[in-house]
């Protein structure tokens, strides 16, 4: 079994990021130790296909009770791969968001905004053997928090996903195009790389968008690559 | 390299109605949940459970733990998981908002020795809000003094911090208990590795 190439740091955020400030007493203080990526970083869990029931990828109906979810639907559409531009196939992508207003179904969430009956906001898919996931949902609202004062956070999609090992775990956000929350959030600001934040944001396609139906966005996941492997053209 | 890493953001406050819904009593169903290994799995059958501290010793009550551990033979699973299998499975999942002490558990086998020269140990995930990338660590075993004083991840460790990655064992009345507490920050700060 091949091991995966070293995380590169510079896609990633600090664990102490000040703008954010949750971190300065959650963020380890000490560099991580290096640790050789072997036999059990290597390893990770598979999932059976029975954890994906027919409607998870489709969140504007899987939480529905009485009707539909209000709001703007989108289909996402994204390819997992690796830094060498290899597809991921069979990875499972779980996904769960605020409602069109902003709110989370989570008994935790306080924003004085509605609740949608018909909308829970979370989901999961699989990805295909060229490695395309695509789930349906409705676009998530901006809310305020707390981190600062007039703090808003941008609409985005909260995704999962194991990869083929456990070193490759990545939990990540997908934020909207041109999104003008996203220059003043300190959460998406906290990758200090200005072309990897980039990659944060999902792309509107045409071509992805379903006539009279849903907007279609693009999302395409990087995770880290094997060592030893040739680079694909 | 090609393309560049997607950059990890943090999992929030709000993760349990998607990542861990049947333990917090949300409509949906799991991939994963505290139980590592059910009832059928071989094995030494043990509860690891411990706190997560921030950097003002108070107790986190929303980070999720994951774990990967290979089973009572040193093997990862390479099955497709199913949280309905009653045997071994190898991934926990927990957070930390469900239990009266904020404490995270996990009921599973104790695992065997993968590799020649190691001990056994569990590999941990903590993610949680004010996290924008989670934190990779192990949990190793303070029973097996000889097999820790050689593994070698864990003497790689400076010897003032390694405690900080081994569980105790307690025998309770249901049953053998490791507990372990994960230190985000301060004087017993977790050792996280770059894996």
């Amino acid at each position: 079994m091949s091991t995966f190439k070293p995380r590169d740091w510079g896609s990633h955020a600090p664990y102490i990021a000040p703008g954010y400030k949750s971190t300065l007493l959650r963020g380890p203080t000490q560099a991580p130790l290096a640790i050789k990526s072997g036999l059990t970083e290597g390893t990770g869990p598979r999932f059976a296909p029975a954890s994906v029931r027919e409607l998870d990828f489709d969140l504007t109906k899987n939480g529905v009770v009485n009707g539909e979810p209000l709001g703007e639907r989108i289909v996402v559409h994204g390819r997992v791969m690796d830094t060498d531009g290899r597809p991921q196939p069979n990875i499972l992508v779980e996904v769960w968001q605020a409602n069109a207003a902003g709110r989370y179904v989570h008994k935790v969430d306080q924003h004085d905004a509605p609740l949608d009956p018909n909308f829970r906001g979370s989901g999961r898919c699989f990805t295909d053997d060229q490695g395309n996931y695509k789930f349906y949902t409705i676009k998530p609202g901006a809310y305020p928090w707390g981190n600062h004062f007039n703090a808003w956070r941008p609409n985005h999609i909260h995704l999962s996903l194991f990869g083929p090992g456990f070193a490759t775990r990545l939990v990540t956000q997908m934020y909207f195009p041109g999104d003008p929350l996203l220059d003043l959030d300190p959460i998406f600001l906290g990758t200090e790389d200005a072309a990897a934040r980039e990659r944060l944001i999902a792309k509107f396609s045409i071509d992805k968008t379903e006539e009279g139906f849903a907007l279609g966005y693009q999302f395409d996941i990087v995770l880290r690559g094997r060592n030893g492997t040739p680079m694909e053209n | 390299m090609a393309y560049g890493e997607t950059p990890s953001q943090t999992v929030g406050p709000y993760f349990a109605y998607g990542l861990t819904a049947g333990q917090y009593a949300y409509d949906f169903t799991d991939i994963a949940d505290p139980t590592v290994a059910g009832p059928d799995a071989k094995g030494e059958h043990i509860r690891i459970t411990g706190t997560v501290f921030d950097g003002d010793g108070n107790p986190v009550n929303d980070a999720m733990i994951e774990i990967w551990q290979a089973d009572a033979d040193g093997h990862y699973n390479e099955k497709p998981i199913d949280v309905a299998d009653t045997g071994f499975r190898g991934l926990g999942r927990c957070g930390t908002g469900t239990d009266a002490k904020l404490r995270f558990w996990f009921d599973t086998v104790k695992p065997g020795v993968v590799a020649d020269a190691e001990a056994p140990f569990v590999n941990v995930i903590v993610f949680m809000r004010g996290m924008l990338v989670h934190a990779f660590t192990r949990f190793y075993f303070d029973d097996e003094a000889d097999l820790n004083a050689k593994d070698p991840v864990l003497q790689s460790v400076p010897a003032d911090r390694r405690d900080t990655l081994i569980a105790k064992r307690v025998e309770t009345p249901t049953g053998i208990e490791y507990r372990i507490d994960i230190h985000m920050q301060g004087n017993a700060e977790t050792v996280f590795f770059d894996v």
